[in-house]
């Protein structure tokens, strides 16, 4: 559909635009690299230069000298310090993030293992905001200065000022303890645990597939609540944007036009309005699924749900560096990736931009 | 003396005769739009109560909230505790009266870290151009790409936790919106005449920055600081919660919820009235926020 418009609005455009498209690909490769970079650079800031002493860190203050001075020059201390961070660089681009002091396994293994609970409940998280957030928005903008807008205005700060963590606790007090009716924290009762083989790691994909129907409901009675809480940032966020996106377009002649040619207020809506808000809001909702991977991280912790925000929580507990830093990395590398995705997607949806 | 009639007409002239007139008059007739709005208004309330309660803490409460009295432990709420005690006897009214001067720090310890170098960065960028710009956008994108409290969590990880190391986190991680706001800023008035005119008669580049470009700024910085503030206690009081920000026994609100955690099924209180302290005041900020940016920054109002 937006191909269509595109090329009508401009003659010129189809000539001109790949170049000045691939030109602007350039620009989002080059700032991935360079975001990259400067991610990097502050773990290896945090990870070998923070500490007094990063040799201490990890063998602890009663090690013999000997061990001592063959994690010094493991970790390459004697070397220059741009020459450690590129060696950093080098580990990072095999994937190796170290071994976990906590768990005795390679970090990335661990991330492997606990980043598919995460995705689930971000995952479920963004598609509940958009379910809810995307007609409160709307209603919003079409009863724009009347009460539905004040309501959702208000409904979208609450959204904005509650603190996630807290607002978890009281959900599982009066949906768990006293309602009874979602199962509590973790991803599955102890009953069902390891009954289905993690293929994807997401419960209720594997579920599904092997056709364990009730795993599939006690995975999902887990995961509404969680998945609702860290939902509530989204949904105020994305109701507020496409109030604002629906008002820019409401204002605009051709509404004008759609209505006087007759059209049904709900085709001005949906039809007219709302297919033209569709590609700034796709990149809004990714930029919060990129930032709900990183804020499930209160989330989890207070449903004990396995995913790398409890991971990265607890190693920093246990003074285990290379894990938090690992997941830092991961969750950071994500979350950069998603933005630049969502830019790129606009650039390539919208003609204007390109 | 004039009456209250004649500095009305006054501040509302046509004409004013002076700056300084017509100075007060754009910020009376801000606050002339700013108080028709209710909503404004509650955020205005809710900051100021935050402020008064804070200044006032040692004449309202009826100790520091710091000696456990364990003879008292988890008292629920009655006239005499009206939040009742927590898991150490204390009273919770006490505690968070107290802790509100925690959070008016956390705050003010943020934005004074973050509004200069976000100034200097973005007006130094914007007004200079060139390579320096792009050295410098190039920084503030890579802030701006990180996520805020991962980011955090890794700095309290390694410089320890604590208040002061939970503050400098998020300051790392919040400056770069301004140095962006400070550069739009910037590049839209540092073609404008009077900077001409200045440069023409001799004013240094840091003066003209400091005295005429910086003061330009001041409006969409402040809008963006009143809504920043609501993130900023978010964060630092999901830090207290994780037990990487302010340390027992502070009463900061985010570790006050983290510790009554496990009594919230059989004594609700203890963790559920720290929660609405931090609902409430960051609701306050973000109405605030949201009424000073209809007032002072007409162009994002819609």
């Amino acid at each position: 559909m937006t191909e269509t418009t595109a090329s009508g609005r401009q003659a010129t455009g189809p000539l001109r635009a790949p170049s000045s498209f691939v030109v602007s690909l350039l620009g989002v490769a080059a700032s991935l690299v360079l975001t990259f970079i400067g991610l990097t650079a502050i773990t290896f800031t945090i990870g070998r230069v923070m500490p007094a002493d990063p040799v201490l860190a990890i063998v602890g203050d009663r090690a013999p000298q000997d061990v001592y001075d063959q994690v010094y020059l493991q970790l390459g201390l004697d070397k220059p310090i741009y020459v450690q961070y590129l060696r950093y660089l080098g580990q990072l681009s095999e994937g190796d993030l170290g071994v976990s002091i906590m768990t005795a396994q390679p970090v990335m293994d661990d991330i492997l293992r606990f980043f598919p609970a995460t995705l689930e409940l971000a995952t479920v998280a963004t598609l509940l905001g958009i379910l809810v957030g995307i007609p409160m928005g709307v209603f919003a903008a079409v009863n724009q200065g009347r009460w539905p807008d004040h309501v959702v205005r208000v409904i979208g700060l609450i959204g904005y000022s509650v603190p996630v963590f807290w607002l978890g606790m009281v959900g599982l007090l009066i949906f768990y303890a006293k309602l009874g009716w979602v199962a509590g924290p973790g991803r599955l009762d102890v009953y069902y645990d390891g009954i289905v083989e993690p293929v994807t790691g997401i419960l209720l994909i594997d579920a599904a597939m092997t056709g364990e129907w009730d795993i599939f409901r006690n995975a999902a009675s887990h995961l509404v609540l969680p998945a609702s809480i860290l939902g509530t940032f989204t949904l105020a966020y994305i109701a507020r944007m496409t109030r604002s996106f629906m008002l820019d377009q409401l204002n605009q002649e051709y509404i004008l036009t759609a209505r006087v040619k007759g059209a049904s207020e709900f085709a001005v809506i949906w039809r007219h309005a709302f297919r033209n808000v569709l590609v700034q809001l796709i990149t809004i909702i990714g930029l919060t699924y990129a930032s709900l991977l990183e804020g499930s991280v209160l989330t989890e912790t207070v449903f004990a749900w396995p995913g790398i925000g409890q991971y990265i929580t607890n190693s920093l507990f246990n003074n285990d560096m290379n894990a938090v830093l690992g997941g830092t990395i991961v969750v950071g590398v994500c979350f950069v990736g998603i933005n630049m995705l969502s830019d790129l997607l606009y650039r390539l949806a919208d003609p204007r931009v390109r | 003396m004039p009456g209250v009639g004649t500095l009305r007409a006054w501040l509302l002239a046509e004409a004013p005769g002076s700056s300084s007139q017509a100075r007060l008059q754009r910020v009376y007739l801000g606050w002339l739009s700013f108080s028709r709005n209710p909503i404004a208004m509650i955020g205005l309330f809710i900051v100021a109560g935050l402020v008064l309660v804070a200044a006032l803490a040692p004449w309202i409460t009826g100790s520091e909230g710091l000696q456990p009295e364990l003879s008292n432990r988890l008292h629920p709420p009655d006239g005499t505790h009206w939040f009742g005690t927590d898991e150490l006897g204390r009273d919770i009214y006490d505690r968070i009266v107290w802790g509100s001067r925690i959070t008016l720090y956390i705050v003010s310890l943020v934005s004074i870290i973050v509004v200069p170098i976000g100034l200097i960065i973005g007006i130094v960028s914007g007004y200079i151009g060139g390579v320096v710009d792009s050295i410098l956008m190039r920084l503030t994108d890579i802030f701006l790409a990180f996520p805020r409290l991962i980011l955090a969590m890794a700095f309290v990880a390694a410089l320890g936790p604590g208040l002061e190391n939970a503050v400098l986190a998020i300051a790392l991680t919040t400056w770069s919106p301004y140095a962006r706001i400070a550069r739009a800023e910037a590049l839209t008035i540092r073609n404008s005449e009077f900077i001409l005119a200045a440069q023409v008669q001799g004013v240094s580049t840091a003066g003209i920055l400091l005295r005429h470009v910086a003061p330009l700024c001041t409006s969409s910085v402040i809008v963006r600081l009143t809504l920043d503030m609501a993130g900023i206690i978010l964060t630092a009081a999901g830090l207290g919660f994780l037990g990487l920000g302010a340390q027992p026994p502070t009463p900061e609100w985010g570790a006050m919820i983290s510790l009554g955690r496990q009594y919230l099924i059989d004594q609700w209180w203890v963790p559920t009235v720290p929660g609405v302290a931090i609902l409430v005041v960051s609701l306050g900020f973000n109405l605030l926020g949201d009424g000073l940016r209809d007032v002072l920054d007409p162009k994002s109002g819609k």
